[in-house]
């Protein structure tokens, strides 16, 4: 039988009270159709309840997407936050980023900042690069 | 290019020909179809005269900070020449929370005023004549509670209910499939919408309590045929509400205005206002006999949307709002309003709002868009699109009634979410393949550095001003009729009787909003958002 890597799971969530969530959304099914296992965490979830949520779910690959400027706040939350669980998936930050504020972002530990205007290649080559891929699991894995 | 000459299909699916002739009527009754400005089916506008006899409204969305500033821009916007005001609210009003609430952490203020009380409101609005200048409050979920507190404010100002005028968006079956901005469920919540109408239709006549928005179904990926017939559906379901309790159709269907979204190909959103005129005005006499003309007229603010600006070479945004006003004009909207050139990125800044204003009002001053009404009305190819349009919206409808079980069904479910994502991801594919143009994007793209975007100043001290004043308000007020008049709302809540009056009263006594949201959550729980992808 031929071995096949488990598919890498990406948690795409939208922090804080902002419900625009088409670029949440557009990610998710790029992503979904590039082959990663994507889970939606839906709207209005706390700092908290994604660090949970990724936790539970053990995901490689953290997405989240702000608009409402509060990416700074919310990165230093979120990563803060992680530590406390000693769990450490590849952070992603898109949305309505400033370029200056790259360097904070980075400076607090977030591994990739796509911007709107990105592109779904570019994600998607920059989380295979990256992701901490679980060991390999025979006979199709959870590929869907 | 050669494959236009072959096949052109606009984003509602219909394929275009390179020439239109007298043939393309053929089915199209000159009469019964198209008729004159002001009578039925009102294809060509709601009025006889349209901007001949008055022009369009200019109403731009603005709201940030603390009252005090919101207060501030909405004069400078008065001062302008702007005659109507469109409120925005921060997430935490908009969620039902208070500034001092844990969650409203980092976006007090943020996204738009924040309102706490009573006295926020009456901050806001000092000074301003609300007997001249028509407002309307951006607000879904906390309608209720912040259409009460607006009432009371014009009271304040010697506006009694009878007179008020002003809209609420109050359309919460939209915020589930774009925008977000939901906590109910969506039963109580339609309910309240019910008592919303029923309450206005009997003592406040002259307000619009509703304006269904196709605008933020559209901007979450909805093609055009989709954003009227999504919105179409949430309509009746609002009109049905209204009817259950008793009234007669003509005794509110006049009081609900639309709010419709602006990018895209010119000549379709064109057609597609034109189409949606006509077909609401069938519907509203084949589905629920309304007798009354003033039922029958689709009253809409159609707006350029930010789901067409872009980020890159944001001046182009400039040249787009304009062609967006262009189509509005066309369209014979009542109202209009502008996403401005940093929308794509930031709340407006006050030189970008006041080219938008401007933008308006060049058009109506200077271009001769209020000479004649309905100038594209009788060309081959707008009638025979504006058809095409009509029978794919009515088909769309019944789509949702037939195979979605209705819209409300259709949001609990989040089948028109699904849909609508589908769509966006779709689009942004044809962005990044180059198969749909984005001049500055995939045309004509400049590859400079990544520009340094302004983005609206966020000062935190706002949250703790705003908490300050609600302190100093709850140690004021009589903590006593406080209590009884959240103990009211939630009765009222749960017997099903229609909750404004008990609104008012809890707003009277300076109950926050976060106490009346957190009182009919208890009662009525919150929505489960569905997030099948």
């Amino acid at each position: 039988m031929e071995q096949r890597a488990a598919p890498i799971r990406v948690l795409i969530a939208k922090p804080g009270l902002d419900g625009h969530d088409r670029g949440a959304k557009v990610v998710a099914l790029a992503l979904r159709q590039a082959g990663f296992e994507v889970i939606y965490t839906g709207l209005h979830q706390t700092v908290e309840q994604i660090v949970e949520a990724a936790v539970q779910e053990d995901v490689a690959v953290l997405g989240l997407s702000v608009l409402s400027g509060a990416h700074l706040p919310i990165a230093e939350k979120l990563m803060a936050r992680l530590r406390e669980f000693g769990f450490r998936p590849l952070v992603v930050l898109g949305g309505n980023i400033p370029g200056r504020d790259l360097e904070a972002l980075t400076g607090l530990g977030v591994d990739g900042v796509f911007p709107t205007g990105s592109r779904f290649e570019d994600l998607v080559a920059f989380i295979h690069q990256r992701a901490q891929v679980g060991s390999a699991v025979e006979g199709g894995g959870r590929r869907r | 290019m050669s494959d236009r000459l072959e096949q052109l299909t606009l984003e509602s699916g219909i394929s275009v020909k390179p020439v239109f002739g007298p043939e393309d009527l053929a089915g199209i009754d000159l009469q019964g179809d198209i008729g004159l400005p002001g009578q039925y089916p009102f294809t060509r506008g709601i009025h006889p005269l349209m901007y001949r006899a008055r022009p369009y409204t200019m109403r731009q969305y603005a709201g940030f900070g603390t009252p005090e500033e919101t207060n501030q821009r909405f004069k400078f916007l008065i001062e302008q020449g702007q005659n109507a005001l469109n409120v925005a609210f921060d997430l935490p009003t908009q969620m039902g929370l208070d500034s001092s609430d844990p969650l409203a952490e980092g976006e007090v203020g943020r996204v738009g005023m924040a309102v706490d009380t009573l006295a926020d409101m009456e901050l806001a609005f000092e000074d301003i004549p609300l007997d001249r200048i028509s407002v309307s409050l951006t607000i879904n979920a906390v309608a209720a509670p912040i259409m009460a507190m607006y009432f009371v404010v014009a009271e304040k100002h010697g506006v009694p209910l009878a007179e008020v005028r002003g809209t609420a968006q109050n359309d919460i079956l939209k915020e589930y499939i774009g925008r977000g901005a939901w906590i109910f469920p969506a039963g109580p919540a339609v309910r309240l919408i019910g008592d919303t109408i029923e309450f206005c239709s009997r003592h406040a006549p002259k307000y619009y309590p509703v304006s269904v928005c196709g605008y933020h179904i559209r901007e979450s990926g909805a093609n055009p045929v989709q954003e009227i017939a999504y919105a179409f559906c949430i309509a009746r379901e609002y009109v049905r509400e209204g009817m259950r309790r008793g009234l007669g159709v003509d005794d509110f269907a006049g009081r609900i205005s639309f709010n419709f979204d602006i990018h895209g190909n010119l000549f379709e959103q064109v057609a597609k206002f034109r189409a949606a005129r006509r077909l609401w005005a069938r519907i509203m006499v084949d589905e629920f006999a309304a007798e009354d003309p003033d039922s029958m007229k689709l009253k809409m603010i159609a707006g350029g949307g930010g789901g067409g600006l872009t980020i890159e070479q944001p001046e182009n945004n400039i040249v787009r709002g304009a062609y967006y006003a262009l189509i509005s004009a066309l369209s014979g909207a009542q109202t209009m309003a502008l996403c401005s050139y940093d929308e794509a990125y930031t709340i407006p800044s006050e030189k970008a709002a006041l080219i938008s204003l401007r933008t308006m009002q060049i058009l109506v001053e200077e271009m001769g868009l209020r000479d004649t009404v309905d100038p594209l009305g009788g060309s081959y190819y707008v009638e025979w699109l504006t058809s095409q349009m009509e029978q794919r919206i009515l088909l769309e409808i019944q789509r949702v009634d037939e195979s979605w079980g209705g819209i409300v069904r259709a949001v609990e479910a989040g089948l028109a979410q699904q849909e609508v994502a589908h769509q966006a991801w779709q689009y942004e594919q044809g962005i990044q393949d180059g198969s749909i143009s984005k001049v500055g994007v995939n045309r004509y793209r400049m590859e400079e550095e990544r520009r340094e975007i302004e983005l609206h100043p966020y000062r935190p001290e706002q949250a703790e001003e705003s908490i300050r004043r609600t302190a100093q308000v709850k140690a004021e007020r009589d903590a006593g009729k406080v209590e009884l008049a959240l103990q009211r709302l939630g009765q009222v809540a749960a017997s099903g009787e229609n909750i404004m009056p008990a609104t008012i009263e809890a707003v009277r006594a300076y109950a926050t909003l976060g106490e009346m949201t957190a009182t009919l959550k208890q009662v009525f729980g919150a929505f489960k958002e569905p997030l099948a992808l």
